[in-house]
This record gives C-alpha cells, sequence and structure tokens, in this order.
C-alpha cells in the first residue's frame, strides 16, 4: 500500500494527541534531548554552513542528472555480484521482495527502513505468508505493540521506557524485567541473538547508494544491522531512487551531517558499505531494488524538487514546534513532521494529505536544521497552492474560504472598499463583543480562533482615518500633538 | 529624510496606535512621514494560505503605489518577509518582466522599522524612557527570515528605565502562523500556551516584539485567562517618552 491512509486529516487526528498527556510529555522529552545533542554537536563545527552549501549542492547535482547516476549504479552494482532490480511502485516493490524471499525463508530480519514502510512491506509479506522480524530496538517495539513508527529516526519516540518494559514483558513472557536501559536492550538482545543466526534473509533500506562504486551506505547505532548485513545468505536492500549519490567521496559530506542532524553524534557507531558479493564473506545473493513510487512527480515539479533532497534525518521533526505538540502520528503518514507534510501528499499524487501542507505555521525553524538546506516553508507554501488549484470548481468557485479569499482581495484592490470595510467591521462586531468588552465568540471559521482567545475591538478609528485628520490640520503636526 | 510608511493591513485596522508610535519616533529623529493612502495589503495572507494567483494583483498594486518612495519603513516583519522573500519569485511567475525589473528595484528600499532605525538610519537610542520590566518576543520571522538578531534588543537596551528580562525559548514559535491559527486551532492554541509559560516566567508587566501579529494572538490567550502580563509592539516602547502609566491608547 503506497498511499497513506487517509482516516482523518491533520486537525482531527491531532485532537485526541493533544489530550494525551503521558504521549506529550515523551515527545517533548525525546525532541528536547535530541535537540540539545544536535545543537551541541554542529556548534563545535566551524564549517558546519559550508558543510551544509556542499550537502545542498550534491542533492541538486544528483536530482539534475538522476538517471544518469542511477544507470551507473546499477552497472557497477551489477559489475560486483549485485542484482538491481526497478520498481515503479510499491506493488511491484513487494512483489519483487516476496519472489526473493518465498522459496528461501520463511521468515526474515530487517534493519529500520522508513522505504519498506513506505510499501508497506511487512504488511505484504505477512500476506505471503513471510514472518518480518525487525531487529532495530525502536523498530521491534513498534512491531511488537503494532503500533506506528511516529518519527524518521526514533520511531518509538512516543514511548517511555517503562511502556517498554510492560510490553517486553508480556510479549516476551519476562515477568521479573525492570525498567532500566540496559534490562531492557539485553532482553531484545536475547530475543534478536537467535533470529540473526537462524534466519536466512535480511532485508534492508539504504541511506545512500554510491553510483561511482555500485556501493550501498547504511549507517545506525544498534549492530543489528551489521549483523543483517553479514550474517544471512541473502541481502536484500529496497532504496528510493533518490538515495544515490555520485561519487564516494561524496559521503564525506553526507556522513558529516547526517550523524549530527539525526542523532546528535559525531559519527554513527555502525557504518557498513557493502558492494556487490565477496565470495566467503557475508550474504552470497545481494539484491538491491530501486523504488520510484512517485519519485519521477516530484522531480518534475521544479518548485517541489528539493523534497527529494532528503536524507532522512529527521533533524526538522526534533525542531518542529507542531510536531512537538502532538507528535507524528498526527500526520497519518509515513512521514511525519515538516519533511512529512510535504513529501506525503507528493508521495499521493496530492490526492492524499491534502491538509499537511497546512499543519505548519510557517515558522522556519526546519529550513534553519536541514542539513541538506530544502526550503521546507517555500514548498509547504507551493503545496499549497497546488492544493487550492486542483479543488474541484464548484469548491474553488462556492467554497466559504475561496469566497472569503477572493472578497478580501477585491476589497484590499481599492482603498475606499477597504475604508468602508473596516467601518462596517466596527459597526458589525458589536455583535460579537462580550461582557468583558472584547470578542469572545466568532461564528464560522473564525470560531478557531475564539476556541482559546478573545480578540480585541477594532478601535473606532484606523490609523489612515488618523493620519489623514492629521495631515489636514498642520497646526497640531507642528505641536507634536499626535493623539 | 522622507520615509514612506507601510503600515500594513491589519495594523490599520486593529492596532493603528503602532502607526502613531512609529510616526512618533521617525518624526522625533527628524524625518518626516508619507503615508500613501493608496496602500492596502502586501498580499501575505492570500499568498502562503495557497490563494498565490488572487496574490498577485496585490503585489502589483504594492508596488505602484510605492513605486516613488525610497524608503518604505513597515511595522511587521512578517509582511518585509512576505516581500522580500516572494515578490521576486511572484514576479517571475507572471512572466511580466516590467514587474520583475519592478520587484528588483523595490527590495533594496523596504525596511523593517527596528531595521529601518539601526542599519539604515544607524540609531540605536531613540531617546525613548519606558520604566517597566520588559520581555522580548522574537517572531519567527523577525528571526529567521529577516535575520534581525539583536537588532531590536540594541534599541530596547538604550531605553531609559527599562528592565530587559530574556525569554526562554526565543526561537520557538507562538502558533500564529495567519491561517494556522484558525485551521489548526487546537494545535495553534497549544503551542501558544507553552509561549504564555515562558512569558509568565519572566514575570514582565509587559511582553513586546516587532509583529503585531504573534502579539495579538498573546493578547488574546492573556485576556481569555485573565493574565496580568500585556503586549505592546516595540514601537510603542521606543516612541515613549515616560511620564504616565502609558495605558493603550484604545481611542486614537
Amino acid at each position: 500500500m503506497a498511499a497513506p491512509n487517509s482516516a482523518a486529516d491533520f486537525p482531527s487526528a491531532a485532537l485526541p494527541l493533544l489530550r494525551n498527556v503521558q504521549l506529550r510529555d515523551n515527545v517533548r522529552h525525546a525532541t528536547d534531548v535530541i535537540q540539545r545533542k544536535r545543537s551541541r554537536v554542529v556548534g563545535e563545527m566551524p564549517d558546519w554552513e559550508m558543510l551544509r552549501d556542499s550537502a545542498q549542492r550534491i542533492r541538486e547535482h544528483t536530482m539534475e542528472y538522476l538517471a544518469d547516476y542511477l544507470e551507473q549504479f546499477e552497472q557497477n552494482c551489477t559489475a560486483a555480484g549485485g542484482q538491481v532490480h526497478w520498481a515503479r511502485n510499491a506493488e511491484e516493490a513487494n512483489r519483487i521482495v516476496i519472489k526473493l524471499a518465498q522459496n528461501a525463508t520463511a521468515s526474515v530480519i530487517k534493519i529500520k527502513s522508513m522505504t519498506t514502510e513506505e510499501i508497506g512491506l511487512n504488511r505484504a509479506l505477512e500476506a505471503a505468508g513471510i514472518q518480518p522480524v525487525e531487529t532495530d530496538l525502536a523498530e521491534l517495539i513498534v512491531q511488537q505493540s503494532h503500533d506506528r513508527p511516529s518519527h524518521i529516526v526514533v520511531p518509538a519516540l512516543h514511548i517511555n521506557r517503562h511502556q517498554v518494559r510492560d510490553l517486553f514483558a508480556r510479549t516476551m513472557n519476562l515477568t521479573q524485567l525492570t525498567d532500566r536501559a540496559e534490562d531492557l536492550t539485553e532482553a531484545a538482545r536475547a530475543y534478536l541473538r537467535q533470529k540473526f543466526l537462524q534466519t536466512p534473509v535480511a532485508i534492508s533500506g539504504a541511506n545512500f547508494l554510491v553510483a561511482e562504486t555500485g556501493g550501498v551506505c547504511i549507517v545506525e547505532s544498534e549492530g543489528n544491522g551489521r549483523m543483517c548485513l553479514t550474517l544471512p545468505r541473502t541481502l536484500i536492500a529496497i532504496a528510493g531512487i533518490d538515495k544515490v549519490v555520485p561519487r564516494f567521496r561524496d559521503l564525506e559530506v553526507m556522513l558529516q551531517i547526517l550523524p549530527r542532524s539525526a542523532t546528535g553524534e559525531r559519527m554513527n557507531p555502525y557504518n557498513s558499505i557493502w558492494t556487490g558479493v565477496h565470495p566467503g564473506d557475508g550474504p552470497q545473493e545481494f539484491h538491491i531494488v530501486l523504488l520510484d513510487n512517485r519519485r519521477t512527480e516530484i522531480l518534475r515539479d521544479a518548485d517541489a524538487r528539493e523534497t527529494l533532497h532528503c536524507i532522512r534525518c529527521g533533524a526538522c521533526q526534533n525542531a518542529c514546534p507542531v510536531y512537538l505538540q502532538t507528535g507524528g502520528h498526527a500526520y497519518n503518514s509515513v512521514y511525519a513532521g515538516p519533511i512529512g507534510a510535504i513529501l506525503t501528499p507528493q508521495l499521493a499524487l496530492m490526492r492524499e494529505g491534502q491538509s499537511l501542507p497546512y499543519a505548519s505555521s510557517l515558522c522556519g525553524a526546519c529550513y534553519e536544521v536541514c542539513p541538506v538546506k530544502i526550503n521546507i516553508p517555500e514548498v509547504l507554501i507551493h503545496l499549497r497552492g497546488r492544493i487550492v488549484q486542483q479543488q474541484p470548481q464548484l469548491q474553488r468557485t462556492f467554497g466559504l474560504e475561496a469566497i472569503a479569499m477572493r472578497f478580501a482581495q477585491w476589497l484590499f484592490l481599492s482603498e475606499a472598499r477597504l475604508r468602508l470595510a473596516q467601518w462596517i467591521g466596527r459597526m458589525a462586531q458589536k455583535l460579537f463583543i462580550g461582557n468583558s468588552g472584547w470578542i469572545e465568540k466568532l461564528p464560522g471559521m473564525l470560531g478557531g480562533w475564539t476556541r482559546t482567545r478573545d480578540l480585541r475591538p477594532m478601535p473606532p478609528q484606523s490609523f489612515r482615518a488618523w493620519f489623514e485628520k492629521r495631515s489636514e490640520s498642520s497646526t497640531v503636526r507642528n505641536q507634536g500633538k499626535y493623539e | 529624510m522622507r520615509i514612506a510608511l507601510f503600515i500594513t493591513c491589519y495594523n490599520d485596522t486593529l492596532f493603528p496606535e503602532t502607526g502613531i508610535a512609529v510616526v512618533r519616533v521617525l518624526e522625533r529623529l527628524g524625518h518626516t512621514v508619507d503615508f500613501p493612502a493608496a496602500q492596502t495589503c502586501c498580499g501575505q495572507m492570500h499568498y502562503n494560505t495557497g490563494y498565490q494567483a488572487e496574490a498577485l494583483p496585490l503585489v502589483r498594486r504594492f508596488v505602484e503605489v510605492f513605486r516613488e518612495h525610497d524608503v518604505i519603513c513597515v511595522p511587521s516583519s512578517s509582511c518585509v518577509a512576505m516581500i522580500r522573500e516572494h515578490y521576486a519569485k511572484i514576479a517571475v511567475a507572471s512572466g511580466d518582466l516590467r514587474l520583475q525589473a519592478d520587484v528588483t528595484t523595490l527590495l533594496p528600499r523596504v525596511y523593517e522599522f527596528t531595521e529601518l532605525l539601526v542599519h539604515r538610519l544607524n540609531v540605536d537610542d531613540v531617546g525613548a524612557t519606558y520604566p517597566h520590566r520588559v520581555t522580548y518576543h522574537a517572531s519567527c520571522h523577525s528571526l529567521r527570515s529577516l535575520h534581525l538578531g539583536d537588532v531590536p534588543l540594541r534599541l530596547l537596551g538604550k531605553v531609559r528605565g527599562i528592565e530587559l528580562v530574556p525569554l526562554q525559548k526565543l526561537d520557538q514559535c507562538c502558533g500564529f502562523g495567519g491561517t494556522f491559527a484558525i485551521k489548526n486551532a487546537d494545535v495553534s492554541g497549544a503551542m501558544l500556551e507553552d509561549k504564555l509559560h515562558c512569558i509568565e516566567n519572566t514575570q514582565a508587566e509587559v511582553c513586546t516584539a516587532c509583529d503585531n501579529s504573534c502579539l495579538m494572538h498573546l493578547q488574546g490567550a492573556i485576556h481569555r485567562q485573565r493574565k496580568a502580563v500585556r503586549t505592546e509592539h516595540i514601537a510603542h516602547i521606543l516612541a515613549s517618552e515616560g511620564g504616565s502609566a502609558e495605558p493603550r491608547k484604545d481611542t486614537v
């Protein structure tokens, strides 16, 4: 299933989450910790802005020549003994993976991968009778609690360790388990070790594909990835076509900006780069599925193309004041936060997730931290424009908001009309002024304002009226009595 | 110097006292303020909400109205951000070469109010007296679009009698965001609560900013919850010359 589900729009999905005190505490604490770590390790880099510029240029250049670099990657990966598969969409990608795994195994071990979330691989595998086992601790937590990831890098960010203790105690039958972090990781370690040793097929995502060498790069913190990449006989990687970098040396930039932005680490504990297969060392069969899934559609929109520059560090999520309030589930999408707000609707060809580009105050915190300098606020505004444009004719003509916007424009195109509107507003507001002397309840769309806020009434005189009156009487001006 | 004031549509209608304070400061410094009467709105609300086609005529109008003015002062950083960050793009999209040229010559003439004082007029002491405990809220546009940095604080720092208290989480949005405050009222309200909490921790009498949009948002919750702190646009503080308690000029 490629498209994110359209169950609820952002404002309605956010509502129950805003009332969930535990979840909001968890999100607040986790994003705060990561943000502080990030600020520290970014602040110590004298060339951080130059790195961002380089990263941006590498990504821009790659997108411009994407087809060339993908073909180069295919050539080099194949020459090294890898097998490259092309998937136009989620269905094709899932079919390829299932076909490869089906005859070899009844279960697969998995490295954390947002791309496999995007294509709904786990559901597809289960439907085909193959049991996927998530080996990243947070993904394991999410999988065992039948939950959804709420963050690109920290999928169980919305859950705290007391909740993890309760979960593992139940699913792993460990009644004596404490909520010490060491005990929890030890429990997961013991559980996973057997899976690593017994399972012949592993599935991974990819952080980068190196066109020049045909190599695939994965960075991780727990070592579960290294296990999956080395122990099984067969390794299947799934990567969006946007993951390619031209040269091996481009990793010099990427591997500096990614860990610092993602987890606030100078370097990831595990950095794996492998190229094809090597007899007697590691998996003897390596497949890579290159996934389009509407990425070429995004590439076609010059004003939104930079969405594909994303390297999935999640820094924008940690910095976002909207995400901070709701966590990731309000976005009803695999990709949450600011990047999700621009990526999700585009992956759905703007047919779903239309409330997401509006789930932002355009404060710009995401752009400020983005290591590849995606101007997310600009893209959000552009996508809002596309959403307005694609509204059905009826809605664009008679929709309340559209009428209000056109009416406001009509007023603003004439000073006389603006003055008249100000006068009418001063008269009409009397209907809404409460006992406190302020406006306490507004009708219709504007009622959103007065749900938590009052509004000071319009004063009896506009600025333009004041200025005009003052200009008429020069004596007053000369005496400096402006009030 | 002759300075043209773009008051902005919402200040004109809802916060005329801010415009009056701007005029007072600039005239006190010996400048002449013009108010092109045909001005209305920069088009920010339309543009940011996705009504980009509807914003274009407003952009054209703005360019026309301020064509002859060398220095344009705007007491609202979000409107300046609209002009600076989007006008050129809008002009290009319109395919109108004349508009593109007009916008190119317009941009260097547009200044946010505190930016005008410090960067163009080279003043940081405007001769104000304001004996109150004040905290400064940095609006997102002043911070991340205009990069005003410490410009507003330099001006406030020279005000006589003022006691400035730093605000925690200064770089965090107050949750206004234009139509966001209505479309996502609940999330916006939750963001506002966080900001109010930080403001209350300062125990300031007054919270100030370069944008009445944020202040209107804060003020709305302060009034609803009957809190003691009040909001004042920075122009109001810079215009003050001490004296009485300077109540809000509701009746201009």
